[in-house]
């Protein structure tokens, strides 16, 4: 996998980084490179992934450019997956995929939808899975998780009418990163010494 | 005589139709009785799942899954578990591997029985549901057995399954197996060779090889295509490298294919079903990890263990922290390839869940499918397409 990653980086030229984690082959580019780069992967005979498997979004808002693009590929060939990773802000387009994988088009509209990633050359860029006449783009982690609207039916007015949340209890996070260390192997305080001895 | 401008008409199909499985809506434009452009418009039944598992604990988000494709739960918190096992580092005890295997089979037969009958009674034939729902109540109650509940279950839990079969299942699974093969029969009897069935699926929404790769199908889709690719075989995840059975495919890419591949498909599963249902019977062991740090422990520990009453209170609050790290886990669901891209970012919640459902890409080849067939032929792709909109619309 270590090979094939390697391979991608130097021939194709358009990717900027590679890494295999978890098993898995992870490789980064920029949004100018991306369409070089899927092409590369889907056309090389090494590499071979025909398949698009999903596109999503990753919002880091505390970076500069806050989205990652996520292209999970396929190959049916080869038996292989990878990953590449684009990393845009509000304004930058990424140039769309559907021009090489009929897939696409869904994907990137629901990134759209979702998250506000524009998709340049896109044939229909449109919302897709929120609401006619939604506003704003829910996944965003600034977003809060009840939204802004509900709706429900005016029996007067014989419609659906659309009215600010208005919630009986406020919403509660609650904050439970105490230092229990479930999950992660660890070592206790103190413990060190029955390790070293 | 002068020149007649005729216009396609747009017709409004759903959200609200028998045939279209769900809130599915599909603007059309027809010329006279043949489609020329059909676009879906999903989301009816978007309620934010994703957002959602955003908020909640790692143990919290699994019966978030149950109620994406609510006709084949386990499956998909099959792959919420090997995800965040992965990411955990942990591997599942052999027997609680073998009793995933051994309920996601059944909800293999579970979905596919769904899919047939409906699809046989969007194609005009009404005894197939009638039959097959039997079958189906006859399943939920090894749901119930397990979990207590017939559909949602949240019986997959990371680290293995929730709790061991009860006492007897298996001896009645064995009776289950052997009065289905003659049920099969009797469904294909009533429509491998059925006229009116025939005439309303051979020919219809042929998709080739080349184009099922490139509007990423998977599962019964793709087979039905020709390609003989499975995840249980090709990317084999907890016993499926040591269940022997078969993957149908089909030659000719149209709905009666894909019909075809899944009736066969119930067989394998059923094979599936009997080597584990052997191979529970000398398995023995836990069926879940035993690391207090990620497993609860069991109600009659906590009676006289202050450690145990501490971790469950810990475990059903704070839920267990997961390393820093990513990735993409797939599982074979009855409806093709369902993933999970989980983000973690070393807390107690994931921070991006993407649910990669099966349905999203065939329902969006929709379009390509119906193009110049006619208004009828409609309902059978979709039928044929097998899609449920929990998992599309999220």
């Amino acid at each position: 996998m270590e090979d094939l990653g390697k391979h991608i980086v130097d021939t194709s030229g358009a990717a900027t980084g590679m890494a295999v984690r978890l098993g898995e082959l992870m490789l980064e580019t920029k949004p100018d490179q991306v369409l070089a780069l899927l092409k590369f992967l889907r056309d090389d005979p090494k590499c071979l992934f025909n398949q698009l498997i999903d596109i999503c979004g990753v919002d880091w808002p505390e970076r500069e450019k806050r989205f990652d693009v996520v292209y999970n590929l396929l190959s049916l060939k080869n038996n292989q997956r990878v990953r590449v990773k684009v990393q845009t802000d509000e304004s930058t387009p990424v140039p769309s995929a559907a021009p090489l994988y009929s897939a696409a088009g869904w994907f990137e509209r629901e990134a759209y939808d979702l998250y506000g990633i524009w998709f340049s050359d896109h044939p229909d860029l449109r919302r897709i899975l929120t609401d006619y006449g939604f506003e704003g783009h829910p996944m965003r982690k600034d977003f809060p998780l009840t939204g802004f609207v509900e709706l429900r039916w005016d029996d007067t007015q014989k419609r659906v009418v659309y009215e600010p949340v208005k919630l009986q209890q406020e919403f509660r996070k609650f904050d439970f990163l105490s230092p229990w260390e479930g999950g992660i192997p660890h070592e206790l305080p103190g413990d060190e010494k029955a390790t070293k001895s | 005589m002068s020149d007649v401008e005729i216009k396609t008409l747009t017709m409004n199909f759903g959200p609200q139709h028998p045939a279209a499985h769900g809130v599915l809506r599909l603007v059309v434009e027809m010329d006279g009785e043949i489609v020329e452009r059909c676009d879906p418009h999903i989301g009816l039944l978007h309620r934010g799942t994703e957002k959602l598992i955003e908020y909640k604990s790692y143990l919290q988000a699994v019966p978030y899954f149950d109620r994406l494709d609510y006709v084949s739960p386990m499956n998909q918190e099959h792959a919420y578990a090997l995800a965040v096992e992965k990411l955990l580092g942990i591997v599942a005890p052999e027997r609680g591997q073998y009793i995933r295997v051994l309920f996601s089979e059944i909800t293999r037969i579970l979905n596919h029985l769904l899919n047939v009958t409906t699809f046989a009674m969007d194609c005009g034939a009404l005894t197939p549901p009638l039959w097959g729902f039997e079958q189906r109540e006859l399943l939920m109650e090894y749901y119930e057995g397990v979990s207590g509940s017939r559909m949602h279950a949240a019986y997959f839990r990371p680290g293995g399954v929730h709790q061991d079969l009860p006492a007897g299942m298996l001896d009645s699974m064995d009776a289950w197996i052997k009065q289905f093969y003659p049920f099969l029969k009797d469904i294909e009897s009533l429509l491998n060779t059925n006229r009116i069935f025939r005439m309303r699926t051979v020919d219809i929404g042929c998709v080739t090889a080349e184009q099922a790769i490139d509007w990423g199908f998977s599962g019964p889709m793709i087979r039905g295509s020709g390609l003989a690719w499975d995840l249980r075989k090709s990317q084999p995840y907890d016993v499926y490298d040591r269940m022997d059975f078969d993957i149908p495919i089909g030659n000719t890419g149209d709905c009666y294919a894909r019909y075809l591949v899944r009736i066969e498909e119930m067989y394998q599963s059923v094979r599936i079903m009997e080597q584990c249902v052997k191979a529970l019977r000398t398995v023995g062991g836990p069926v879940r990890v035993d690391d207090r740090k990620i497993t609860p422990p069991r109600r009659g520990e906590m009676k006289d263990s202050m450690e145990a009453l501490i971790h469950h209170f810990k475990l059903y609050t704070e839920g267990y922290k997961v390393p820093a790290g990513e990735t993409y886990t797939a599982v074979e669901a009855p409806k093709g390839e369902f993933g999970v891209y989980l983000v973690s970012d070393g807390t107690n919640k994931p921070y991006r869940c993407k649910i990669r459902a099966p349905g999203f890409p065939h329902l969006q080849a929709l379009d390509m499918m119906t193009k110049g067939h006619q208004l009828a032929d409609m309902s059978a792709n979709i039928g044929s397409l097998d899609i449920v909109f929990g998992e599309i619309d999220r």
